[in-house]
């Protein structure tokens, strides 16, 4: 799972895509995630990152995740 | 170190296009508490899904509609309006507040007399009145309104050898402007009938007329419509009095009074369009005092408010079961409670809170019951906070139909609670269980057994 390289994201949660002109709106998590996602860190390690800050269980954060990658390529923001 | 609330990862597109300047998003603040009682401790001790009503909504709503008439009118009297909820607590909340019965049915009028109404205090209406329920009206002197020329038939047959005369009220139906005309019920005013009906129960002498009565619609958004409603039934009394001389005691204006739930399909929630009891206190009551009459031959005021009386008394307090994605990528949040005990999500596009704190993103979704049908749809699209499994949320404005229109269908009926005067909680009605569903089922000896 690899954000598109030209992909501009901004810590309060704004994203843009230079090629398709569409922004979006994330929230705080989303956020974090697609950060560290930029940073080139695999999924295992955001996951990790974020069980061990956050009051969730890892069969929740794994369904959530799905979910959320699944909206990121719907979005057309994940490479190929 | 505590860990920080989660919060499921969203996102969403941002479109630059037309905006609705009245906003998409309706949730800001979570709903915690009701009266004061914490909901999370109400659905810990008695369960999810749950009905919870608010006694004190109720007085102030009871009390808030009658000033609003009796300072216009001087001889009001309420009915409390059993179908709309006939829960016997609710019913006595009402009776404690000077309200008579007002039913529809066999079944409804014997509730009424054992929650311990005079039965010259029960308003008998409806197209199905049995022989034998007539009969029993007649002998607790109860108002027995006619709806159609078979059972004013009937009830003269029955007055033949009685020595009173039973009392009774026509049902009356009219052209208000509004549509639909609810012409099924009652003799019409427009085509003659009605006045027909009149003539033939004073005729036969054996019939003591003493009220007329209209429930011209249902949520009624147009308080001119009752003025219409109430001149023109002014003018059968005042012929009533004047050609057969037979003064009305009452006029019963029925019921309709909107609550301020919001009806599918309206571009504004029902809060900012309702009018206010008051206007349509205004509108039957000036109607009435200016028509003619003496002011010591005032007829008195019947009205049968049920929801607006108590809608927004009531709360549904639900739990999420799931999340999934649609085809095609909404969002779909699975509750606990769905149309079988939410009947009124047919009509309303009912207000739906959290009840734990959440962000501000939100997503917009659809809120589908537990039921597996697909008609189990809560809410078609409303824009909430995400919420995870297990979180709790509060459906408002649910007092009115449905706790008398639920459907023990797939799963059985939650608990109702009622929360008192000193924020005290009472179960009303205890949830069902397997036993009492198949308290009244028999199974045939050669049926009982099977081999698999």
């Amino acid at each position: 799972m690899k954000l598109k390289k030209n992909i501009a994201t901004s810590e309060s949660g704004f994203v843009f895509n230079p090629s398709s002109g569409d922004s979006f709106s994330l929230n705080t998590i989303g956020a974090e995630i697609l950060l560290q996602m930029k940073e080139s860190k695999s999924s295992e390690e955001i996951k990790k990152d974020i069980l061990n800050r956050y009051d969730v269980d890892k069969s929740l954060l794994e369904k959530d995740w799905d979910d959320f990658m699944s909206q990121l390529r719907d979005n057309n923001l994940l490479e190929f | 170190m505590s860990k920080l609330k989660y919060e499921g990862p969203v996102i969403k597109k941002m479109n630059a296009g037309l905006m609705n300047k009245f906003g998409t998003r309706t949730e800001y603040q979570p709903v915690k508490h009701i009266e004061g009682v914490a909901v999370k401790d109400m659905i810990a001790k008695y369960g999810s899904p749950l009905f919870v009503l608010s006694e004190r909504q109720m007085r102030n709503n009871y009390q808030a509609a009658l000033r609003a008439f009796k300072t216009r009118y001087p001889k009001v009297q309420f009915a409390w309006s059993y179908k709309t909820h006939y829960n016997n607590a609710v019913c006595n909340v009402y009776h404690q507040e000077g309200s008579w019965a007002e039913v529809v049915s066999g079944f409804e009028y014997h509730k009424a007399l054992k929650n311990g109404v005079p039965g010259n205090k029960i308003i008998f209406n409806g197209p199905d009145k049995s022989i034998d329920e007539l009969n029993e009206a007649i002998k607790n002197d109860s108002l027995i309104h006619i709806d159609h020329f078979d059972e004013l038939y009937a009830l003269i047959e029955l007055s033949d050898n009685l020595s009173k005369k039973p009392r009774v009220a026509i049902r009356v139906n009219m052209d208000t402007g509004i549509y639909p005309m609810w012409d099924r019920f009652g003799f019409n005013y427009e085509n003659g009938t009605a006045w027909n009906a009149i003539t033939k129960i004073v005729a036969s002498g054996k019939l003591n007329l003493v009220g007329l009565h209209c429930h011209i619609g249902t949520y009624m958004l147009a308080p001119w419509a009752y003025a219409i409603a109430a001149s023109k039934l002014c003018d059968l009394a005042w012929h009533s009095k004047n050609q057969l001389n037979n003064p009305i005691q009452y006029l019963d204006l029925g019921g309709g009074f909107p609550s301020a739930n919001t009806l599918k399909g309206a571009y504004l929630p029902g809060s900012d369009t309702v009018p206010h009891i008051e206007e349509f206190a205004e509108a039957i009551s000036s109607t009435i005092i200016s028509y003619g009459f003496k002011p010591d031959e005032l007829p008195l005021l019947i009205l049968e408010s049920g929801r607006a009386l108590i809608d927004d008394a009531g709360y549904l307090l639900g739990s999420v079961l799931a999340n999934k994605r649609l085809s095609d990528g909404r969002r779909a949040t699975i509750m606990d409670f769905g149309v079988n005990i939410l009947f009124t999500s047919f009509w309303y596009d009912h207000k739906i809170s959290p009840a734990q704190d959440f962000t501000h993103h939100s997503e917009d979704q659809v809120l589908y019951g537990p039921l597996c049908m697909n008609i189990d749809v809560v809410r078609e699209s409303v824009n909430l906070p995400v919420l995870n499994k297990g979180d709790q949320v509060v459906v408002h404005k649910v007092g009115a139909y449905n706790m008398t229109q639920w459907m023990q269908f797939i799963a059985m009926r939650p608990n109702v609670i009622m929360i008192d005067m000193k924020g005290e909680n009472h179960v009303i009605r205890q949830k069902e269980t397997l036993q009492y569903m198949e308290m009244l089922e028999e199974t045939p000896q050669h049926l009982k057994d099977f081999k698999l």
